[in-house]
């Protein structure tokens, strides 16, 4: 049966009303107009659609919009705006770390929960860190490069994790 | 005063003034309707939209909108071109609109394909703002009262010697860029370039970083309903039974749509259709054709066997030639590979008041109407397909399709938008693959160490199944149709591009010359363009033998290569990739010892792309692990010739990024195919390069202002899989000639 679920998403509650085994992707992107985390396998293999919950990368594919609600979630739309980019997001763009950039929300939100436990990731840590995401334009080492220099910039991102 | 300034009528700049924001005006060949002479040609796409409206607009609020018809798709094209037009125009970068590929407003440049937007789109919007500049400035002339010769332009301000000033947002007028384009017109310089060859950042980013509405997927119309396909289980299968009773009756469920073999689901909300599908696949009842062999089961046997249309691509004798006095001759193979695009095909259709609206993320929206259009059997007019960016394609994956699905079922559901989301495994089983190839090459070797002759014999299914077939419907559910719509006749691409034969034709000199064509356009399995089409096969294969020709004559790789090449800009791009890489001349190659028990080797791969576009040279290294039978590429040098480079970083992004892609299908791709099916379903049957995979690139872009601009896209593919096969024989001396390089193979070769 549909059910009420209140999610707390970038800081803010929700309600919505759906199925309780409903994957997460479906709600941001549909009920919450969310455009950051994106639909690429359902099956939480390729990391397009990673959102953070209570910090921790989580695939919105195949999490349950029932567990979801239990903690504070974090799309990209939380962390900066086209105007006003986080520092990860700046680095993002200062490198040009991508192509396509359909991978792109899902990367940056893996990045941004290891720079939340590691603000200084060797470059071997942040590809491990991305090692679970797909990209298939071959923007690779632009992404890389783009997570080591946010981590030089002493990062504090605006409107992060709250 | 220039030729283009001529033909401005007195009455044209005395009507200058406050410009109305209007559409542009249709009038692709207004040079035919005057009569039976035939126009002047004009540069790039120009000449086949010859209307500056249709290329440009001058907006009193300050900004210039400008039309291409081309597509982005993750290129960055859209930036670049806004980048000529602001250049060409003097205005800021910031100021420019693009509008991409749209049946209703934008000029028809055919497909966006074979790297060839900057060369076709590009040159058009060039000539096209050069003389709409000069238009504008004939105008301010006119309202300073000066000579146009005497008037410069800063960003859209326009100054007379003296003072005096105007502006293009207050002299242009709605009919001035109405009128043909000039021919022999001269646009800027190399030497007055402003923007062309800087790096200016992509526009499109910051959205795509910040969670903007940047892709089709993002589409949210009101009343939007969402539905899925239920494809069937093998190609060629008919759908026997449906209890498409039990379907409506799942929640949300609008709409069970069966047409013939074609059925899917219509539903309120996305999981409710993701649902509902399931249920469709445990219900539904197929016939389950086998599939046939097809080239790939085939490589080992005899060719006569194949059912193939032969011909001559290229041909050339030279009776004086040294005799050959070794042949050196092998085969090379490539499996059938995926576009593998990380956003499954999305589209939304909306159907109302007769009219039809697709928003699409095809790379060719005209060519899409025509068929969308033939196959709903009415007029072209009534459909309007409109391109948004979707994941990026490098070819024509399932973007035609799912705009044809999501256009049957905004005909059955009239009046409710309608979105269409392929799963991962709809992608998977049925965007069209890039071709199996099998390419047999032999080199004769004269006594003084130089090849005199060179026969090169290719086997291949189609490349070129797009929309806009003459005498068919490319659209997938079209054949599983009530009333089936077969697909056209998938004629290869001829030549001086070709199809399965593109760059078939090497650049060296060898005197005597034979690429002979076994073109079988009879597929067991859908195939179409996937980047660079028959070209990364007969690269893989050429460049290979090249190396194994070397070997045989005792020569280094890149040396050998040099001695048989006489164009100086792809001398350069050998030289210059093999000088940043540290090559160092020897009959292996680098060779060496890697890290523990693994073999180190470095190899070389060159081309010009399709032989008239970008020159491209790759020397990859790799990491031999003889146990495990793992082939890595550790890091990977190129040097690119593209002419002028307008964005330098643009295309660092594309060859680097061609060469990650192309690494990854030379050593892990291959679609898994049975006569049960096709096996590949998921991302774990369908391994491409992760981040720990992923070599250290570096990419040198040779910049010739003076020269043409030249398509970039696609130029490292070939020269990387070549490169790689190189530099696994320069570390094991043994060979690999079969794409993947998969561990039982690499092992195979090594015992």
């Amino acid at each position: 049966m549909p059910t009420l679920f209140t999610l707390r998403v970038n800081g803010t509650a929700h309600s919505v009303r759906a199925l309780p085994e409903t994957p997460l992707l479906y709600v941001l992107r549909n009920d919450l107009k969310l455009n950051g985390a994106k639909f690429g396998c359902g099956q939480a293999q390729c990391g397009a659609c990673s959102v953070l919950i209570d910090g921790i990368e989580q695939r919105s594919c195949v999490y349950p919009v029932s567990a979801a609600g239990k903690g504070s979630i974090t799309t990209i739309e939380g962390l900066g705006t086209a105007q006003q980019p986080s520092a990860l997001q700046r680095a993002f763009i200062h490198e040009q770390a991508c192509q396509c950039g359909y991978c792109s929300s899902g990367m940056i939100m893996a990045a941004q929960a290891l720079l939340a436990r590691n603000p200084k990731p060797s470059e071997a840590e942040v590809k491990q860190a991305l090692e679970g995401h797909l990209c298939r334009c071959g923007a690779h080492n632009r992404i890389v490069r783009a997570v080591l220099r946010a981590s030089k910039g002493a990062l504090a991102p605006k409107g992060a994790l709250a | 005063m220039t030729a283009a300034l001529r033909n401005v009528s007195r009455r044209d700049l005395l009507k200058a003034g406050t410009g109305l924001v209007v559409g542009i005006v249709f009038a692709p060949s207004l040079g035919l309707a005057q009569g039976t002479e035939t126009p002047a040609h004009l540069p790039g796409s120009l000449n086949g939209n010859r209307l500056l409206s249709a290329w440009l607009r001058v907006d009193p609020n300050g900004t210039v909108t400008v039309f291409t018809g081309k597509v982005e798709f993750g290129q960055g094209i859209a930036s670049a071109l806004a980048q000529v037009a602001a250049d060409e125009l003097d205005v800021g970068y910031q100021r420019i609109n693009m509008v991409t590929a749209d049946t209703s407003r934008t000029p028809d440049e055919g497909f966006t394909a074979g790297s060839q937007s900057i060369e076709h789109s590009g040159t058009a919007i060039r000539f096209a703002c050069a003389e709409a500049r000069q238009i504008l400035l004939a105008a301010a002339a006119v309202k300073l009262g000066v000579e146009a010769a005497d008037l410069t332009v800063v960003d859209g301000t326009i100054a007379a010697r003296g003072g005096k000033h105007t502006t293009y947002w207050a002299v242009t007028t709605d009919a001035m860029l109405r009128r043909e384009a000039t021919p022999n017109l001269k646009p800027k310089s190399a030497d007055e370039y402003r923007l062309i060859g800087q790096n200016l950042a992509r526009r499109d980013l910051p959205p795509k970083f910040t969670g903007g509405a940047a892709y089709l997927q993002d589409l949210r119309l009101a009343g939007m309903v969402h539905a899925r396909i239920g494809r069937p289980p093998v190609p060629r299968a008919e759908l026997v039974s449906l209890d498409a009773a039990a379907l409506k009756a799942m929640p949300g469920v609008i709409e069970v749509v069966r047409d013939g073999s074609f059925v899917a689901v219509v539903c309120e909300r996305e999981e409710q259709a993701i649902n509902a599908r399931m249920a469709l696949r445990e219900r539904a009842v197929w016939s389950r054709p086998e599939l046939p062999p097809t080239l790939a089961d085939t490589f080992d046997r005899p060719d006569p066997e194949l059912q193939t249309q032969d011909s001559v691509v290229y041909e050339k004798t030279a009776p004086s030639a040294s005799v050959a006095v070794r042949q050196i001759e092998a085969r090379y193979t490539r499996a059938f590979q995926l576009h593998a695009s990380i956003g499954p095909s999305c589209a939304v259709a909306h159907s109302t008041d007769g009219k039809l609206t697709v928003w699409t993320h095809s790379q060719g929206v005209f060519a899409l109407r025509g068929d969308i259009a033939r196959a709903l059997g009415v007029a072209p007019a009534s459909v309007t397909c409109i391109h948004m960016e979707g994941a990026g394609c490098y070819g024509h994956n399932g973007a035609d399709d799912a705009a044809f699905d999501a256009a049957l079922l905004a005909r059955a559901v009239p009046g409710r938008p309608v979105r269409v989301q392929w799963m991962r495994d709809d992608e998977f089983m049925w965007e069209p693959f890039g071709s199996a190839m099998s390419v047999k090459v032999r080199a004769g070797l004269s006594a003084d160490g130089n090849i005199v002759d060179w026969q090169h014999e290719l086997w291949s299914y189609p490349h070129a199944r797009r929309p806009g077939g003459r005498d068919g419907v490319n659209l997938l559910a079209a054949a599983y149709l009530a009333h089936p719509l077969q697909p056209a006749f998938p004629a290869d691409v001829p030549q001086p591009n070709g199809g399965s034969d593109r760059n078939s034709i090497p650049l060296y000199d060898f005197p005597n010359q034979k690429i002979l064509k076994h073109y079988m356009p009879d597929a067991p399995l859908r195939t179409s363009s996937l980047r660079t089409l028959g070209a990364y096969a007969n690269v893989f294969a050429i460049e290979s033998l090249m190396d194994e020709t070397a070997a045989a004559a005792g020569a280094d790789p890149v040396e050998f290569r040099l001695r048989h090449l006489r164009d100086e800009r792809a001398r350069t791009v050998i030289e210059t990739a093999a000088r940043n890489s540290g090559w160092q001349p020897s009959a292996l190659g680098d060779g060496g010892r890697g890290t523990g028990s693994t073999l180190r080797g470095r190899g070389i791969g060159f081309a010009r792309y399709k032989n008239h576009a970008c020159y491209c040279a790759v020397v990859a290294e790799v990491e031999v692990d003889p146990m495990g039978g793992i082939v890595r590429v550790t890091r990977a040098w190129s040097a690119v010739d593209a002419g002028l480079a307008i964005n330098p970083d643009g295309i660092v992004n594309q060859i680097e990024g061609g060469l990650i892609q192309s690494a990854s299908w030379t050593l892990k791709e291959a679609v898994k195919i049975d006569r049960s099916g096709i096996q590949t379903k998921s991302w774990i049957d369908y391994p491409i390069l992760r981040f720990s995979e992923v070599p250290a690139v570096e990419v040198e872009v040779i910049q010739r202002p003076t020269e043409d601009s030249l398509g970039v896209g696609e130029g490292a593919q070939g020269p990387t899989g070549a490169a790689i096969a190189n530099a696994f024989a320069a570390a094991t001396g043994r060979r690999l000639r079969d794409i993947p390089f998969m561990p039982d193979r690499v092992k195979a070769a090594l015992a």
